[in-house]
């Protein structure tokens, strides 16, 4: 019944910085070397992502990371060029879509599978998270058999449907609802609440952290998609932005500095997400802190 | 308000019975606190009654309506849980209105529900709070405030008291207990705690292994028990039990010493149960009832709690906190002959 122990103050965690930097240790010095290498490694790509948008065509095999005449050309040439906003409403259409439906039905069968007792139970959690041993690139073909006797190629729904609901979300979901005290849903239920009402305003709430999680997972991974958006689609009106951003290769050369730049421009919605949702994750850290 | 009433209640999990046909009439308006050791089947009952939990076999009935097959809303009862089960992403006020949002009233009634419901346990300044800037017994008091805003016929309690320091909990029974005296509801109340029983009911329910074992006032349990459970479990500290055989001259104790008295039993073997505070020291040249060497002394202030070695058999006996005997003395102790217990040793049953 710890009520507050988890929720250390602002002043004690500075506290808490303020000593570990007045100890510095061999053991310290090694473990932020490995962390700053590890840094490196991840932000190089994004810087030459950003350098090269910033290059003129003649300069991108240049491997210098500052542009000898720096240039906001590209940008204006891609944001100037119909196909790139077109490509960008598809994919925030499409990953938004995906998430709110993932999020939603993944969390309405991880509550189903974690709250209530009915036969079969374990074999649909089972079945459910056996799914997740089949590795995208097998299911791939049965997809768009499935979509084209539909008549879902080229189209929103094509893209979208193998993704409205996923097994790793259903069992995130799942094992988070396990930490909700049925306490709380047996006072709703006598409170007069039905059961989809419970879910949604006494058991959601509670697993906002999970739920921001689980957003950003989804959305990311749907943002990055780039396999099956690219088989289930031919026409431009219809590619997401990783596909479209493909075609700027092929038309004459290899137009590195436009994919580039297109690549930088994607980035920013996922930084928006996780920028928005990450207080959320914080935030329901500091609840999580309270429960009974 | 309402009567409740339990007719050979059954209730089974996955094959073991838990609970052996329970019987109990609730009056209108009393406040009943069923006791017993973990596991005995005080919450299943309670679940039961707030449909919670489906009935095996059994009725129950409150008011004068079997209850068996109603959903927990269509019961009229509200319940108040161990661990508050208060959300925390909603505000105090939110809270205790949350029994209200199903209902059909008007916004302004159920604000002015709210308002008075939050006079009652003088939270009205707390209103606007999350449960996290509560204090426990605050986070208690809008557990109970959800559960009155609605009026129900009966409040059910599951052990509400368990999470609070000695203090809080000493302070939120008297609030509870006033609650009762003041609004009048049937209150039935679930606890593993003796004292906090004996204190709050009107009539206790004793439990043990899903059987109940007696059913009667705090004075009536405490001065009667029907059985050696209900002896030992009531009352702190235990009584004494001290095991022996009919004979011609009376009982003769294990411990070594006999007691000219006959009750009525089938069988030879007899166990006597004398409480702590009524055996007292005996007066210079009077006949002692037992004797003994002190083996352990706890000052508790007002009271001093001696242990007593008679025999192989350990005894406590309560006495005035002014007495403070040395370890290894001899102490001679007497009990008033009405205040001894008789038992069947290997029924329990009490004997006359
Ligand atoms: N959902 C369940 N499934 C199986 N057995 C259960 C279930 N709930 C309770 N039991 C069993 O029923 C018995 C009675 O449990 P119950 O919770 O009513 O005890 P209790 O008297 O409230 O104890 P405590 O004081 O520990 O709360 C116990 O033996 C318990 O193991
Ligand atoms: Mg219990």
């Amino acid at each position: 019944m710890s009520m507050t122990e988890i929720k250390p103050s602002a002043a004690t965690l500075d506290k808490q910085l303020i000593a570990s930097y007045s100890h510095i240790n061999p053991g310290k010095i090694i473990r932020w070397t490995l962390l700053f290498m590890g840094g490196v490694v991840m932000v190089m790509p994004i810087v030459y992502m950003l350098s090269t948008s910033l290059k003129w065509p003649h300069e991108i095999y240049n491997l210098s990371i500052i542009p000898d005449e720096p240039t906001l050309e590209n940008y204006i040439f891609v944001l100037e060029d119909g196909r790139f906003y077109k490509w960008f409403i598809n994919s925030l259409i499409i990953a938004t879509a995906t998430t709110v439906s993932a999020v939603l039905f993944d969390s309405m069968v991880g509550y189903a599978l974690c709250k209530f007792s009915f036969r079969g139970r374990m074999f649909v959690f089972i079945a459910i998270l056996s799914t997740l041993m089949i590795p995208t690139e097998m299911l791939v073909i049965p997809w768009y058999i499935m979509a084209r006797d539909f008549g879902w190629l080229n189209s929103y729904w094509g893209i979208m449907f193998p993704g409205m609901m996923t097994a790793f979300g259903t069992f995130l979901m799942k094992q988070f609802f396990e930490t909700v005290p049925d306490d709380f849903l047996e006072a709703a239920r006598i409170d007069g609440l039905n059961e989809l009402q419970i879910w949604w305003s006494v058991a959601m709430p509670l697993v906002t952290p999970a739920l921001s999680a689980l957003a950003i997972f989804i959305f990311l991974g749907n943002w990055t998609a780039f396999i099956w958006p690219l088989i289930v689609t031919n026409s431009p009106d219809f590619y997401t932005l990783p596909v479209g951003l493909t075609t700027f290769s092929v038309e004459q050369s290899v137009q590195w500095e436009l994919i580039m730049t297109g690549a930088a421009l994607a980035t920013i919605p996922t930084l928006i997400v996780f920028l928005v949702f990450q207080r959320y994750i914080i935030r329901g850290v500091v609840m999580a802190g309270l429960k009974g | 308000m309402a009567t409740v009433a339990l007719k050979d209640l059954v209730k089974t999990f996955d094959k073991t019975e838990v609970l052996h046909g329970i019987n109990l009439e609730v009056e209108d308006g009393e406040f009943v606190v069923f006791v017993g050791p973990s596991g005995c089947g005080k919450s299943t009952t309670l679940r039961m009654l707030a449909g919670l939990e489906e009935v095996t076999s059994g009725e129950i009935h409150i008011g004068d309506m079997m209850v068996n097959h109603l959903e927990p809303k269509e019961r009229n009862i509200a319940m108040v849980f161990q661990n508050y089960a208060i959300y925390p992403h909603m505000s105090v006020r939110k809270n205790i209105g949350f029994g209200l949002r199903t209902a059909k009233m008007p916004k302004a009634d159920k604000e002015k529900r709210i308002d008075e419901v939050a006079a009652i346990l003088s939270m009205s300044e707390l209103l606007d709070r999350r449960p996290s800037q509560l204090s426990g017994g605050q986070r208690q008091r809008v557990a109970i405030g959800r559960a009155m805003v609605r009026d129900p016929q009966v409040f059910l309690f599951d052990e509400p008291l368990s999470n609070l320091d000695a203090q809080l909990r000493t302070q939120m029974r008297l609030e509870i207990k006033k609650l009762h005296q003041r609004v009048g509801t049937t209150i039935i109340f679930v606890t593993h705690d003796q004292v906090e029983a004996m204190t709050l009911a009107d009539r206790i329910v004793i439990m043990k292994d899903g059987y109940i074992q007696q059913v009667g006032t705090p004075t009536d349990v405490y001065q009667t028990p029907a059985n050696l459970f209900v002896a030992q479990f009531i009352g702190a500290p235990s009584m004494n039990m001290l095991e022996g055989k009919l004979t011609d001259r009376g009982i003769a104790l294990d411990a070594g010493f006999t007691i000219p008295a006959k009750p009525k039993n089938t069988s030879q073997d007899i166990t006597i149960g004398i409480r702590p505070s009524e055996l007292t020291p005996a007066k210079e040249g009077e006949p002692a009832l037992m004797e003994g060497s002190v083996s352990v002394v706890e000052p508790l202030g007002s009271e001093t709690l001696i242990y007593v070695d008679i025999g192989a058999t350990e005894i406590v006996a309560t006495v005035p906190g002014r007495i403070l005997p040395e370890l290894g003395a001899k102490v001679r102790l007497i009990a008033p002959e009405e205040e001894i217990h008789f038992f069947d040793t290997k029924t329990g049953d009490a004997l006359k």
